[in-house]
């Protein structure tokens, strides 16, 4: 039923995700400004996800962000708090409802409970692991679901074909944030509580890589998000994806270029080769170790297969 | 105030009888199957179990609880659907559940069965009680591992709903349901397999007198010679941050909230749950009597009983958890 929604068969979006590290504010700013004149991303999310405490930061920024973007043809998409715990995460995130001059992203079922009844859409930290809750979410107005990044391609296609008018997009590259916490790891790594944080993860661009006692590289601590070491890159998949019903792939900001990333990807949804896209992922990140484990049903670290 | 009702694990048909005759006011357990979060090998109950398993409760005016409480796998609702079914069709008191999407068959399906909300769905504000309560009839929300005594007040006051809390046992440092890790080392996934660091991917390896603690391939901890070796469960791993090595995420140690008992019952919590699911029915009497002896002295307006405390806490690490706001 849905295949026939849009006349034409579109080539497929790409969205940025929002920013997860606690980057310096002006890089930040500077950061977007670039995407905004020269990336081709469809739509961007901005706003704090991992930690509340950093909102102040980033807040006087915003606007300015946001009119740049815009101004460049871009969507904009404000997202909400991740793990939203206290009264005054919860007045932020009622007041990020109320914006109607933008879509939100609820990234909590806090947010799901506010955006009833208005459009919005549901990031990859709400958990829809089936067409049910898919079609439940849609009802109340979710036009755009970004899948959990665990899902393997058979379970995204199970949903992705009852996906009715919604939108589905699929986490494609930059780090997995796997895990959220009411505690503050980078924190405690310098022996400090949340309350008191000192805000050590403050230009930590990249976080804080976390190693096995063997030294072998694992996880990555940043604040309140665990996130993996290996980045995922589903270039080889995205054929694959737009098969099955996917409509977007999510870039998630990383150090590197994003902009040259945010080409790659388009390249690929207007039918690239792949190869030559991991190919050129490798070199514009070359610190980066690579996974598409979840995507093949493996084990989430897996790297991409040869 | 009325009394907190206690609420128990049963693994197996011998643990529920244990937590049964020990004075639990319900036990809680799940089909041998990925429907729930204790997935582990040789647990858990079939129809005719629970059947009996039900009779052997009510006898002693026992609820039974059903967890059906992972999320079902896409495109493949089956189990999920079989479970809810069968579980009312077996006239259990409630299911407890996690997926919206379940939640919602749930309450078309079958609108008279009690339904209540999983500690993996971690509703963890009012807004979101709310939710559950108004759109699927969700009468008791068991709460996440992530909030301090004050904010479960704050919650309590704000939305009229049942609450439960888990007060002993295994700890979730991260937030339920919204944890990958395991998935990411493993390929198995607490929400989609009911495993959390499962023993099949568990090795130890032994390298110059050094003994090490490895889960899929990753070395979670690193033992001494004679030192202890524990189990290597993700997040209570050795890891190293900044040079530095140390328990990253968490010791390995178990919540018990006994001695925040009289605050919890200030705020207003209606249940008390227990975790060990995956414990033997010694271990189950022992704590469940522990507990009932705490709960029935606070009823009577008696201080915590000492001597229930010293059985719980015999040569354990453990931690008050998020109760206390300076775990963070």
């Amino acid at each position: 039923m849905s295949r026939r929604t849009s006349k034409k068969k579109p080539a497929g979006a790409l969205t940025l995700g929002p920013v997860l590290y606690n980057w310096e504010p002006a890089l930040w700013r500077d950061f977007y400004f670039r995407i905004a004149d020269e990336a081709p991303v469809d739509t961007v999310v901005v706003g704090e996800v991992v930690c509340s405490k950093r909102e102040p930061f980033f807040a006087p920024q915003i606007p300015k962000v946001v009119e740049r973007l815009e101004a460049a043809g871009k969507e904009v998409v404000l997202a909400g708090l991740a793990l939203v715990t206290n009264r005054r995460e919860m007045a932020t995130l009622e007041e990020l409802a109320t914006d109607a001059a933008h879509v939100v992203e609820a990234n909590d079922i806090a947010a799901i409970a506010l955006l009833q009844g208005r459009p919005h859409d549901v990031g990859p930290h709400v958990n829809v692991y089936n067409e049910g809750t898919l079609a439940w979410l849609a009802r109340r107005g979710a036009r755009r679901v970004a899948l959990p990044i665990e899902l393997s391609m058979a379970q995204i296609a199970a949903i992705a074909a009852r996906r009715g008018k919604a939108e589905i997009e699929v986490f494609a590259f930059g780090r997995a944030p796997l895990a959220l916490s009411a505690r503050c790891y980078s924190a405690r790594a310098r022996g400090l509580r949340k309350d008191n944080c000192q805000f050590v993860c403050a230009g930590l661009a990249q976080g804080m890589a976390l190693e096995t006692l063997d030294a072998k590289p694992f996880l990555v601590v940043n604040g309140t998000t665990t996130m993996s070491a290996t980045w995922i890159d589903l270039a080889a998949h995205v054929g694959a994806l737009r098969k099955a019903g996917v409509g977007r792939l999510r870039l998630s900001p990383e150090v590197v270029d994003m902009v040259a990333v945010a080409r790659v990807f388009r390249g690929l949804l207007d039918g690239a080769d792949p190869k030559a896209a991991q190919k050129a992922l490798a070199s514009l990140a070359p610190q980066a170790r690579f996974s598409d484990g979840f995507l093949r049903g493996t084990t989430g670290a897996d790297g991409l297969a040869a | 105030m009325s009394g907190m009702e206690l609420v128990c694990p049963a693994g197996t048909p011998a643990a529920l009888e244990a937590a049964v005759d020990a004075g639990a006011d319900a036990v809680y357990l799940g089909f041998r199957d990925e429907t729930n979060a204790r997935n582990f090998p040789g647990l858990n109950f079939d129809r005719d179990e629970l059947a009996r398993g039900i009779a052997y409760a009510h006898k002693s005016g026992t609820k039974v609880f059903v967890a059906i409480n992972t999320y079902p796998r896409a495109g493949a609702p089956k189990a999920w659907h079989a479970a809810l079914d069968d579980a009312a069709r077996l006239k259990a008191d409630a299911v407890i559940v996690a997926d919206l999407g379940l939640a919602d068959y749930a309450r078309r399906k079958h609108p008279k069965l009690r339904l209540h909300l999983s500690v993996q769905a971690a509703a963890a504000t009012p807004a979101a009680l709310r939710l559950y309560k108004k759109e699927f009839g969700i009468r008791r929300v068991v709460l996440p591992r992530v909030l301090t005594v004050p904010e479960i007040a704050h919650l309590i006051r704000a939305v009229p709903i049942e609450t439960e809390v888990f007060v002993f046992g295994g700890l979730c440092v991260m937030a339920e349901g919204r944890c990958q890790l395991s998935s990411y080392a493993t390929g198995k996934s607490p929400n989609m397999n009911g495993v959390c660091s499962p023993a099949s991917h568990v090795a130890y390896v032994e390298t110059d007198g050094r003994l090490s603690a490895t889960l899929g391939g990753y070395t979670i901890d690193g033992f001494e010679k004679g030192e202890p070796a524990g189990y290597p469960t993700l997040c209570k791993g050795r890891f190293a941050v900044e040079g530095h090595a140390s328990y990253v995420f968490e010791e390995p140690t178990s919540l018990n909230a006994f001695s925040l008992l009289p605050e919890l019952r200030k705020a207003g919590v209606k249940a008390l749950k227990i975790e060990g699911r995956q414990r033997g029915r010694a271990y189950v009497a022992q704590v469940v009597s522990a507990f009932r002896q705490a709960v029935d002295a606070l009823d009577r307006g008696a201080p915590l009983p000492a001597s229930a405390l010293a059985a719980l806490t015999e040569g354990g690490r453990e931690t008050g958890g998020a109760y206390r706001k300076t775990w963070r």
